[in-house]
């Protein structure tokens, strides 16, 4: 087992410092290895990972429901086994699953969420959170009655019933429709103008490239990968120009070899892959060698990486560049 | 300390209570009314007094501590184990709260609510039968310390329970049997002996015994070893509880 990373101490900068979090579940398994992370205020943060990456245990180490088997992480300066209450008092956690009682109603769970933080009772603030989550009209409703999206919801506001400065958002639209999955982004963007720093966890790429500031890439219990969104989209995205062409070919032709050039199985599509970081990329010279090879097309496109194409990259090649 | 905590946690088990009334309050006072009218008034009138206390009486303590320590449990366990078992739990373990601050809330409003019912059911008590409590002052101090300790049992089975069965059996199969062979419808004394002796090690006994003595100045054993016994119960509760919170036992990882 990895000990802490003692070198490096928590960042002052930071809202949150994780320095070296390993965690070994009593079965054995080793959900995380030994995590450096700093996440900075007011940022958006992705975790990307596939299942069973770690990315749950990271955020329950931090929010305190999972004991780590070894490292610190710091909240604002303050640790979160040593200091828990100022650390828990500011992070807020909205969890995976839809987590929520049945019998009361929904004001009374979110009252119930922001006296659990320490915090007074603010109708005032309460009334606010329900109206921005669209669910004040909802609050004699019993928690039984809601729909899954308002469940959903529900756990944001208890979340952000108490003004965390930090939201942690677990897979925030698992299950959710597509307008309501907008809506959430919509909001996830308000609450960080509002200046809390958001972490989230998602399994769709499209939400991550549409939010986040910053990507960090866990798989197998370690970070592979954190950088800026548009760095790192520019640095492993790759370019394709898409001809269609009016004839079939065979095979393609020696003379283009030089070129990274690949041929449809129905000969029809010639897909050339450039560096979209590189000043020159050989467009005009392909277009004009084609032309003198008599190789018409009547169509062609160029489409970039997706940071979905990035990321299943960065799992296949454990990280590397 | 976080006392918006303690209150949030409180207040939200309090109002449990309201959504449930039939079932936390109605339930045992109809329950116990009917234990007063069979054996209190029907079997009672043909029965002899004990220790000079008519029999209807005498069953009062035992009855009231055979519903306070059911309901302590019950209402503790549930109070804890339902978050469990929903995941909700997750609120309260990311919460700047301590093991001691979760305690309070949970237990403290199993226990006001146990007191409550308590009251309830000597009020109903005296519909059917007289009764006078000769020494009052012990007799809140039992009462709230049994409610008390039963409630922190309660939770600690509520914690340690990973399905329903688990949550009921304790009581049902534990609880009841050492009340009604605690003395709740007889005095020891009645017993032959074996059994007087080996009822001697049932614990509930010196609760019942205990708490019979604050009403009619008259108790199987020794008041203040029945007092010193509910304060070892209480003790040993308080103890495994710190142990449960310290390791995360069932409730982290």
């Amino acid at each position: 087992m990895r000990q802490p990373n003692t070198d490096t101490p928590p960042s002052k900068q930071a809202v949150i410092s994780i320095r070296g979090i390993g965690k070994t579940y009593a079965s054995g398994h080793q959900a995380l290895k030994s995590i450096d992370l700093d996440i900075r205020p007011g940022e958006i943060f992705a975790l990307l990972g596939p299942n069973g990456a770690g990315k749950t245990t990271l955020i329950n180490i931090v929010c305190g429901t999972v004991t780590p088997s070894n490292g610190t992480v710091c909240v604002n300066g303050f640790d979160i086994q040593q200091d828990y209450r100022q650390a828990r008092a500011q992070i807020g956690l909205v969890p995976q699953e839809l987590l929520t009682g049945a019998f009361e109603s929904v004001e009374a769970t979110v009252r119930f969420s922001r006296g659990l933080f320490g915090k007074p009772p603010s109708p005032a603030t309460l009334e606010k959170i329900l109206r921005q989550l669209s669910l004040w009209d909802k609050r004699e409703a019993r928690v039984m009655t809601l729909s899954g999206g308002m469940k959903r919801r529900l756990l944001i506001a208890k979340a952000l019933s108490h003004e965390p400065r930090v939201l942690f958002l677990d897979e925030p639209t698992a299950g959710v429709d597509v307008e309501l999955r907008r809506d959430m982004w919509a909001m996830v963007r308000q609450l960080r103008e509002q200046g809390v720093t958001i972490i989230l966890t998602t399994h769709y790429i499209e939400e991550a490239e549409e939010m986040a500031d910053r990507i960090g890439v866990i798989n197998q219990g370690e970070i592979i990968v954190v950088e800026e969104k548009q760095a790192l989209m520019n640095q492993l995205g790759k370019k394709q120009l898409v001809l269609t062409l009016v004839s079939s070919l065979t095979v393609v032709p020696s003379e283009l070899a030089s070129y990274p050039l690949e041929l449809s199985a129905d000969g029809y599509t010639l897909i050339y892959t450039f560096d979209a970081q590189k000043e020159h990329n050989q467009i005009p010279e392909l277009l004009r060698h084609l032309a003198v090879l008599g190789i018409d097309f009547r169509d062609l496109h160029s489409r970039e990486s997706s940071l979905e194409d990035i990321f299943v990259n960065l799992i296949a090649t454990g990280g590397s560049l | 300390m976080n006392l918006h905590g303690i209150r949030a946690i409180y207040l939200y088990e309090m109002a449990r209570a309201w959504r449930t009334l039939a079932q936390s309050i109605a339930s045992p006072i109809l329950s116990t009314s009917l234990y007063f009218v069979v054996f209190g008034a029907a079997i009672g009138s043909r029965m002899g007094a004990i220790d000079g206390i008519s029999y209807g009486a005498f069953i009062i303590p035992g009855l009231l501590m055979l519903s306070l320590l059911s309901e302590s449990i019950s209402n503790a366990s549930f109070g804890i184990y339902f978050p469990k078992f929903t995941g909700t739990i997750y609120e309260i373990l990311s919460a700047p709260i301590s093991a001691l601050e979760i305690v309070l809330g949970f237990v403290g409003a199993a226990a006001s609510k146990s007191v409550i019912l308590g009251a309830l059911i000597l009020a109903t008590a005296r519909l059917f039968v007289d009764y006078e409590i000769a020494h009052p002052f012990w007799m809140v101090a039992f009462l709230l310390l049994t409610a008390v300790t039963f409630s922190l049992f309660g939770f600690i089975i509520g914690l340690w329970a990973d399905d329903f069965q688990k949550l009921q059996i304790i009581p049902l199969m534990v609880i009841m049997p050492l009340t009604f062979l605690g003395g709740a419808f007889y005095s020891i004394d009645m017993l032959p002996e074996p059994w007087q002796t080996i009822s001697l090690f049932n614990p509930v006994v010196y609760l019942i015994s205990g708490f019979r003595w604050s009403f009619y100045g008259v108790a199987d054993v020794n008041v203040l070893t029945s007092f010193g016994m509910v304060c070892f119960f209480l003790f040993v509760c308080l103890l495994m509880v710190a142990w449960i919170f310290r390791t995360g036992y069932r409730l982290k990882n």
